[in-house]
């Protein structure tokens, strides 16, 4: 992941629902502190879609290295509160602080975004980043992924500046499966004209593809089914 | 859509599954852990030739417009958390005084009352004793996977035609909103006729009448033990269940949904440890595979109900042994999971009785 990160101060990922936004949020907010390791970073959870497979799931994580985790208090809770967390504020105000935002899927998600857009747009140093997924399958072909897009966009107040090419299926993908999702996400691009930032994958599959992937990102699962722990 | 395999949330799955089951009605009412059942409806449903995706004014208003597709006779499903399933209970009843077929998931939150957003499988006694008013039964079917909720969504619609009546699928929230691989392909859809359903009847025959009310009390009766015969048919017939590592088990586990994939984890756990347990996996909540337990009951010492809930299954599965071996319950319930340890504890706890 270190190698691909963009040189922005403010990084937000969006896209559609479970498309892999929130492990791909929270391997960046590591490997911005494992590369800026006097830098203050911050991963600010924007979900107010999802009652549960959170960032909150990753807390313990994130705090041993010494990531701020900027999440409304209800998440995780039994409280169905769509309360976003004051103190994203932090990540705007303070322009020293390295800052990532995981926002919740779709359109509804991007929506709690849109009163943060004025502060990104005005910062400049951003990176607003559409996280895709071929095997998902309302964003099952390039055509259908760049209409998710549009929606996103409209609700967010901000354009996309790149794609990171997340597909995946869970557990059982192979390395096939990332490579056979490769022409999807050159097309995606091809129509919304937006660079491939990242094509993420799990650590596993890394030494497969390694030299056949463009800007190959591996990242560790954090977020799991409750059993598997 | 492909036939090859998509990463999907249980909540999702369903509702893909049931618009290709021939499902092109669906109405509802958000609530979480259930919301993306309704969200992927109302995507998909206005791409559907003649689809139809209704957030309906209520959880009762879903309902009654169930029972009016219902009985035109085209595939029909709501779904609902369970707070919404409560209140849907009137309309429940009257699916099963008019013998309509619909499927009606309930994907469960902790209880009572609004309780949380959190996991659950409280609504047991309430899916599998009548969820309403009256004299009657539903199918009750219980997923443990993703694509098990995509193949029981199509089994689910083929029972409710077969047999005239509402099956439910008893999910959960850890179910709804988890993600994992899934094959949409399915085969075929069976067709039954259905001569009573109210189609118009272009003045070729008398007209068809679904009704729940009947004037006369003999007659009534007569309906029910009607249907009730048509209950024995299906308690004979129609339970499923799966075993696990049963072959040579002294310990025996009863668990549905997502208490049964920890149980799995804690099975291949105990074994390690040297201990023969196994597991019985119900499909069917109603009806109960009360023959696998009775037949378990002659091998095993002892059985273990791994539930979130207050030992709701606890005592069908006493009924079904005839008590004549101890059950145990290791359970969590408001929205907790039991972990892999929690469950060890009690089979280690039950190989020593």
């Amino acid at each position: 992941m270190k190698e691909v990160l963009t040189d922005k101060r403010i990084v937000v990922f969006a896209g559609h629902y479970g498309s892999g936004k929130t492990n791909i949020a929270v391997n960046y907010a590591l490997a911005l502190r494992e590369k800026y390791p006097g830098k203050a970073v911050s991963l600010a959870d924007l979900d107010i879609v999802n009652p549960y497979f959170r960032t909150k799931d990753s807390a313990d994580v994130l705090r041993d290295n010494g990531i701020r985790l900027i999440s409304s208090e209800f998440a995780n809770s039994n409280v169905d509160l769509p309360a976003l967390p004051p103190d994203t504020y932090a990540i705007l105000d303070n322009k020293d602080m390295l800052g990532v935002i995981d926002v919740g899927g779709d359109d509804r998600g991007a929506l709690a975004l849109g009163r943060y857009t004025p502060g990104i747009l005005e910062d400049g140093s951003y990176d607003f980043i559409f996280v895709i997924n071929k095997y998902r399958p309302l964003t099952g072909t390039p055509e259908d992924t760049a209409e998710i897009m549009r929606e996103i966009e409209q609700a967010a107040g901000m354009r996309f500046t790149g794609i990171a090419n997340n597909s995946n299926l869970g557990d059982i993908t192979t390395a096939n499966d990332v490579l056979s999702a490769v022409p999807y996400a050159e097309k995606v691009a091809e129509i919304t004209g937006l660079e491939i930032k990242m094509t993420t994958v799990k650590k596993s599959l890394e030494a497969e593809l390694q030299g056949k992937i463009y800007k190959l990102a591996p990242m560790t699962l954090y977020v799991k089914q409750s059993w598997d722990a | 859509m492909s036939h090859e395999k998509v990463l999907m949330k249980g909540n999702e799955a369903l509702a893909e599954a049931a618009i290709m089951a021939g499902c092109h009605h669906y109405f509802g009412y958000p609530i979480t852990p259930q919301t993306e059942v309704a969200a992927y409806m109302s995507k998909r449903m206005p791409k559907i030739d003649g689809g139809v995706f209704l957030q309906a004014e209520s959880e009762i208003a879903a309902i009654n417009m169930v029972i009016g597709v219902a009985s035109t006779g085209k595939r029909v499903m709501t779904s609902s958390s369970s707070p919404g399933i409560s209140l849907k209970s009137e309309g429940l009843s009257y699916l099963a005084g008019c013998d309509l077929p619909a499927l009606v998931v309930n994907v469960q939150r902790g209880g009572p009352g609004l309780g949380g957003i959190q996991p659950s499988q409280s609504d047991y006694f309430h899916a599998t004793r009548g969820a309403g008013h009256g004299d009657f039964h539903m199918i009750v079917l219980a997923p443990d996977s993703v694509q098990e909720m995509v193949s029981l969504v199509f089994h689910g619609f083929d029972l409710a035609e077969k047999y005239r009546m509402t099956t439910m699928i008893l999910s959960d929230g850890t179910m709804g909103q988890m993600m994992e691989p899934v094959s949409l392909d399915m085969g075929e859809i069976k067709q039954y006729d259905k001569p009573w359903a109210l189609t118009g009847t272009k003045c070729e025959r008398k007209p068809n009448i679904v009704n729940s009310l009947y004037l006369q009390p003999e007659e009534l009766e007569k309906r029910n033990f009607e249907r009730y015969e048509k209950y024995k048919l299906i308690e004979e017939t129609e339970p499923m269940f799966e075993e696990y590592k049963m072959e040579d088990a002294e310990v025996c586990i009863a668990a549905f949904g997502v208490a049964a994939r920890v149980s799995q984890n804690a099975i291949d756990e105990a074994r390690k440890q040297g201990i023969k347990v196994g597991m019985i996996r119900p499909i069917t909540l109603w009806p109960f595979p009360k023959k696998a337990f009775a037949s378990a009951a002659e091998k095993v010492k002892s059985f273990v109900s791994v539930e979130l809930s207050m030992g709701q299954m606890v005592e069908d599965i006493e009924l079904s042994v005839r008590c004549k071996r101890p059950v145990l319950l290791c359970n969590r319930a408001g929205g907790m999971i039991p972990t892999t340890q929690n469950v060890l504890d009690k089979i280690i706890e039950a190989s020593k009785l």
